[in-house]
C-alpha cells in the first residue's frame, strides 16, 4: 500500500489501492452491521475511511473523479464525470 | 438514495472473447440464484424488518450486489464485446444475438427472462432470513459449476472473488438470524412474527 518510492503512483497503482481500502470498508462495515460494539473495528473503519476519501480525492486531481463527491478536484471547463472510460470498458477501472 | 462509483468492486479485464462461457455467466445477471434476484431480495425485505442491525445489512448486502451484478454483466460484456457474424454463429450465440445484439439482458443461462418469483419478501424474519441464508448458498454453488466449466484465469479470477462474497454474506445473515432469535423472549416463547404480531 505504501509507495516508497516516492515517485507518483500509477493510475493503475492507484486505482488497486483505492479497490483495495474501499474493500476492507466495506468488508468492516458489514461486519460492524451484526458487531456494533466492536470499538476495534470501529477504529479500523475510521482509518480505511480517512485513506479511501483522500485517496479518491487524489485519483480525481490526477485521472478524473470516480465518484459525485470528487468531481470538483477534477474541474476544468468540462464536464468530467462523461470524460474517462467507464469501468467496464477498455483503460476503464 | 444511492451514488455510484466508476470503478468495479473487483477489476474484470478479459481478453479473449468467448460467448459460449458467457452464456453460462449470464446465469448470475439475470437467473434464478443470480445478483440481480440477490439485490432485489435484500432491498425488498428491508422495510419492514424490526431489527436495526438487520435492517442495515440488508441495505449494504442489498447494495453490494448491486456492484456484483454490475461485475457479472462487465463478464459478460468483455466475453462477447467486437464478435463478429462468424463468430456468433460458431459459437451458438445467436439465439440469444437475434433479440439482443451485443447488449446486456437479465436472462438465466437457460434463456429463461429474470423474474420477481426468484425471490421471496415474506414480511417475517425468520423466515425472510433462512430464504437470504439459502440463497447466499445457491449462489456460491452456482460460482462452483461455472468454475468447473471455465479454464480462462482472467474469468475465473473475479469469479472467484464473487463466490468468496456469497460465504461471507452467509456468515453475516447467519449473525442476523442469531440477533432476531435473541429477541425472542418469554412474551414471544413460540416466535409468532415479530413483524406482525407485535
Amino acid at each position: 500500500m505504501n509507495n516508497q518510492m516516492n515517485e507518483p503512483m500509477s493510475r493503475k497503482e492507484m486505482l488497486n489501492m483505492i479497490d483495495e481500502i474501499s474493500f476492507s470498508l466495506i468488508d468492516t462495515q458489514l461486519y460492524l452491521d451484526t458487531h456494533p460494539c466492536d470499538t476495534d473495528a470501529i477504529a479500523y473503519f475510521e482509518e480505511c475511511s480517512r485513506i479511501r476519501n483522500q485517496a479518491l480525492r487524489d485519483y480525481a486531481n490526477c485521472f478524473g473523479p470516480l465518484t459525485i463527491d470528487t468531481v470538483t478536484s477534477a474541474c476544468n471547463d468540462r464536464w468530467s464525470w462523461v470524460n474517462e472510460p467507464w469501468p467496464w470498458q477498455e483503460g476503464g477501472c | 438514495m444511492w451514488n455510484y462509483e466508476k470503478r468495479l468492486q473487483y477489476p474484470v479485464k478479459i481478453t479473449q472473447t468467448n460467448p459460449k462461457i458467457a452464456k453460462v455467466i449470464i446465469s448470475q445477471f439475470g437467473g434464478p440464484d443470480g445478483e440481480l434476484a440477490a439485490s432485489m431480495r435484500y432491498l425488498a425485505q428491508r422495510y419492514t424488518m424490526p431489527y436495526k442491525e438487520v435492517t442495515a445489512l440488508l441495505t449494504d448486502i442489498g447494495t453490494e450486489e448491486l456492484a456484483h451484478m454490475e461485475m457479472v454483466c462487465a463478464i459478460v460484456h468483455q466475453l462477447t464485446r467486437d464478435l463478429t457474424p462468424e463468430e456468433i454463429e460458431k459459437a451458438g450465440f445467436a439465439d440469444y444475438y437475434v433479440d439482443h445484439t451485443l447488449a446486456l439482458w437479465p436472462q438465466a443461462a437457460s434463456g429463461a427472462p429474470w423474474t420477481a418469483t426468484y425471490l421471496q419478501s415474506k414480511g417475517d424474519p425468520i423466515t425472510d432470513l433462512h430464504e437470504d441464508l439459502a440463497a447466499e448458498q445457491k449462489a456460491r454453488t452456482t460460482y462452483d459449476n461455472i468454475l468447473r466449466l471455465v479454464k480462462d484465469p482472467e474469468v475465473c479470477d473475479p469469479i472467484r472473488f464473487l463466490r468468496q462474497r456469497e460465504i461471507v454474506h452467509y456468515q453475516r445473515f447467519g449473525e442476523c438470524l442469531r440477533i432476531v432469535q435473541d429477541n425472542l423472549d418469554a412474551k414471544n416463547f413460540y416466535a409468532f412474527n415479530p413483524e406482525f404480531d407485535k
